[in-house]
């Protein structure tokens, strides 16, 4: 073991971190290899995020040794910690919008060589040898603000290396990305570690990056509670670690026979968009829309409640028509939709989680043109309960809660007007496992009680365990209809990537 | 290096800038042939330098992800307080000097926006529409407010040295000032340091991203506290040439002047979330205003309309380009 800790690049020894009174991590030891990838897993509050920050300096540890490179750290901080060559990667990729992709990589660099004057050649050459370092092209003037995703995670991945990362540490790094795009970027983390970087990921969603990886250390409660070989983990035994418990996922019981047609779609065109769409949606079907991004199926979600205006076609709730392209017409026949990014979309962050509920009942509250707060704020009350959203107080802003919570939130309050059909976009963005596995639950518990389910996602277990029938989309054009319970995992997924 | 256009060159504020200013130019020539002319050019040149010089530091705000709406008061501030100050101690000063003053006046006041913004972290605006009512109440009530036209004689040596003058065959007189070459020397520096010092890449960084910055390791304080003081040290600038070349020291004068500069730098593309603004956009933009105020009767447009004229081509301007924008991200989503 001791011949483990003299190697180690990275070598903590029981790190605990207490916040008045709370303890966030209690005696953990943790170390990362040169050119070792190690997955650290954990559900939000597990201590993961607190790891993170005594590793690279922004939280002391309150008891325990922290080493880098052999060298102990008694005093640690974002300067000393990045000198070291530790590099994080946040979710939001910390990049400067307006400035060239050139100038993004570079900046870094140039500032801890306590540059004075900015050289535009020198900044050049920095990123091109960061770029050709993973064998990837991406304009050196562009601005970063107009590249997808993928490439600015590319671009961080890069500032990190010009600036002579040992360690990249990468917080939830799959979560925006493509299967082609993971792909790639784990091609990319392997050369890494050829190289001897050495990488810890962070996240929620770690199957993905699990066949990179030599080890994984699972956090629970701030205490390590699994350790070992990666190829000793899969999804399932990730979960029970990570929460504890096993979280059966079954797949939905049948539509019950014979139930009404409540939805029906015909031809729905938005030019560059999407192109005829079709289906029908009967009540208590949970029918998943699936395709790359980029796909169309996302604007396919916006265009059924009225978000975005569709050029042709029509949709139908229990026969009648509802005009298209307008969201309150949509909200008045009972279609609810739960956005993709309910951090943007949906909810109103810094108000109360009592008056988010509350917001989309105002109407039925309403006697004379005047509120009635209390059986508003009641009635609110109970959805809440009956989500089982876990907040201390009602009043507290949503901001504080979890995104698992924050996305009952935006569920609470579309139930509470009793919708026939429920648009969920991306349902479990963000969420950890246990949660989402609860969202699932929810979603099969609405569906057996006769609502419309539809569930856009490209996360394919999700679908597996929640629809009846997947359709899938490419280029903006539904290519396949298939029954949820005989298609698996990996057909899906040839049929969306092909 | 190649010389080509850069691939948004079309789609730019600058360019739709110089193309309505180019357009007034053709429209004005044709409805009055003497527009076009070297004595118009040097009207409309001198009317620009403290705009100009204003405009400059407003920009530099404005990328740095703030807004200063102090600066007039501090322009007239330091003008007026170096100008009493040198009456009363040592009226023959040369004007360097009280031009050095006044600058240092208006980088002491600029220091004071960037304590309570920089150091206290509090909101930019709030900040400078507080000082702004100081700084013009303390010197209305503390240094006074009598309009000053016997000013130190070096002042007035001062606005009456010309780099070049001249007769056209018309009979019409030009001139262009000394002050002219403060605008290019403001310009000058301000171009230096935003492209070519870490600290001018670093205040656009920060109006891209301020928590990108921190993480960086940009100092965020430090930057911000910069960009106040040069911002200030600009405003001293040109206030004491506008009393110099104006040959009076009226403390009720520029306030009020800011939200047209600030017009100004909009028009030439700078963004109110920072991050975005050149200076090439910002000289364009006050020589589209100065021109409208000082031009817009030849094409047949009565002055009174010069308000509504900048406010059209302020919504024109910055809201063609945002809603293109919202277009194409409603288009890709």
């Amino acid at each position: 073991m001791s011949s483990d800790h003299d190697t180690a690049f990275i070598d903590l020894r029981a790190i605990t971190k207490r916040y008045s009174g709370v303890t966030a991590l209690d005696s953990v030891d943790f170390t990362v290899q040169p050119g070792e990838a190690v997955c650290l897993a954990g559900e939000n509050g597990s201590g993961k995020s607190t790891l993170i920050k005594i590793i690279s300096g922004v939280e002391p540890a309150t008891e325990g040794v922290v080493r880098i490179a052999g060298k102990e750290h008694p005093v640690l901080n974002p300067r000393i910690s990045a000198a070291a060559g530790v590099m994080v990667i946040f979710q939001d990729f910390s990049l400067f919008p307006n400035l060239s992709v050139a100038e993004n990589i570079a900046f870094a660099t140039q500032l801890a060589r306590h540059e004075r004057f900015y050289k535009t050649r020198a900044a050049r050459d920095i990123a091109r040898a960061a770029l050709e370092r993973i064998g990837v092209e991406i304009d050196l003037d562009a601005r970063v603000e107009t590249l997808p995703v993928a490439q600015k995670q590319l671009v961080a991945i890069c500032r990190a290396l010009a600036s002579k990362a040992r360690l990249i540490i990468m917080d939830e790094p799959t979560t925006a990305l493509t299967e082609k795009e993971v792909r790639r970027l784990k091609s990319i983390i392997r050369m890494l570690k050829d190289e001897g970087v050495a990488v810890i990921f962070v996240s929620h969603k770690l199957a993905e990056v699990l066949e990179v990886s030599e080890r994984v250390v699972v956090l629970r409660n701030g205490r390590k509670v699994a350790e070992g070989p990666a190829s000793e983990f899969d999804t399932q035994s990730l979960t029970f670690h990570m929460t504890g418990r096993e979280v059966p996922e079954m797949p939905p019981s049948e539509v019950v026979a014979g139930s009404a047609t409540l939805m029906e779609v015909e031809g729905l065109t938005k030019r560059g968009s999407f192109f005829d769409i079709t289906f029908e949606l009967k009540a208590g079907e949970v029918l998943g829309i699936t395709g790359l991004l980029g796909s169309g199926r996302t604007s396919v979600a916006k265009a059924l409640f009225g978000l975005v205006v569709p050029d042709a076609g029509r949709i139908t709730v229990d026969g009648r028509t509802v005009p298209t392209g307008d969201p309150q017409a949509s909200s008045r026949a009972r279609i609810g939709y739960v956005p993709e990014d309910r951090l943007t979309e949906g909810l109103f962050l810094s108000q109360s989680i009592l008056r988010n509920v509350a917001v989309g009942r105002l109407d039925a509250h309403t006697r004379r043109g005047f509120l009635d707060m209390g059986g508003l704020m009641q009635e609110a009350t109970e959805w809440l309960q009956r989500l089982r959203v876990r907040a201390p107080d009602v009043t507290a802003p949503v901001q504080s809660l979890s995104g698992g919570n924050q996305q009952r939130v935006a569920l609470a309050r579309w139930l509470s007007r009793a919708p026939r059909v429920l648009i969920l976009n991306g349902p479990s963005v963000g969420v950890d496992v246990g949660s989402k596995a609860d969202i699932h639950d929810i979603i099969r518990d609405l569906a057996s009680r006769g609502i419309g389910i539809i569930v856009i996602s490209d996360d394919l277990p999700e679908l597996l365990a929640t629809c009846h029938r997947i359709l899938v989309m490419r280029s903006g054009r539904i290519i396949d209809a298939l029954e949820g319970r005989t298609v698996t995992q990996d057909d899906l997924a040839q049929r969306l990537a092909s | 290096m190649s010389v080509s256009l850069p691939r948004d060159f079309w789609t730019r504020n600058e360019t739709l800038v110089a193309g309505v200013i180019v357009l007034f130019g053709i429209m004005a020539t044709l409805s009055d042939p003497r527009f076009f002319t070297i004595t118009t050019v040097s009207d409309l040149l001198r009317a620009s330098i403290v705009i100009g010089i204003l405009a400059v530091g407003a920009m530099l705000v404005l990328v740095s992800g703030g807004i200063d709406v102090s600066f007039t008061a501090i322009a007239v501030f330091a003008m007026y307080s170096s100008t009493v100050l040198f009456l009363a101690v040592w009226p023959e000063a040369p004007w360097p000097v009280i031009f050095a003053a006044s600058v240092l006046f208006g980088a002491l006041l600029g220091a004071f926006n960037g304590f309570f913004i920089a150091v206290l972290g509090l909101p930019t605006l709030i900040v400078t529409l507080g000082t702004l009512s100081i700084f013009r109440g303390f010197l209305l009530t503390f240094v006074g407010s009598q309009r000053i036209s016997a000013l130190p004689p070096s002042m007035r040596d001062f606005s009456r040295g010309v780099l070049a003058r001249g007769t056209t065959e018309a009979g019409n007189f030009y001139s262009i000032p000394w002050a002219a070459l403060a605008l290019l020397f403001v310009i000058v520096l301000t171009w230096f340091i935003l492209r070519k010092t870490m600290l001018g890449r670093s205040i656009y960084a920060i109006g891209g991203s301020v928590e990108s910055a921190r993480r960086i390791g940009i100092n965020v304080k430090w930057t911000q506290f910069f960009v106040y003081v040069y911002v200030g040290a600009l405003a001293g600038l040109a206030g004491i040439i506008y009393g110099s070349v104006g040959r009076m020291a009226d403390p009720f004068s520029l306030v009020g002047l800011e939200l047209s500069v600030i017009a100004a730098v909009v028009l030439g593309g700078a963004r109110l979330i920072g991050g975005y603004g050149t200076l090439t956009g910002t000289l364009l933009g006050v020589a589209l205003i100065v021109i409208v105020q000082n031009s817009l009767i030849v094409v047949g447009i009565p002055t009174t309309w010069q308000s509504v004229t900048i406010g059209v081509l302020i919504l024109l301007g910055t809201g063609l380009p945002a809603y293109r924008a919202k277009r194409a991200a409603a288009r890709s989503g």
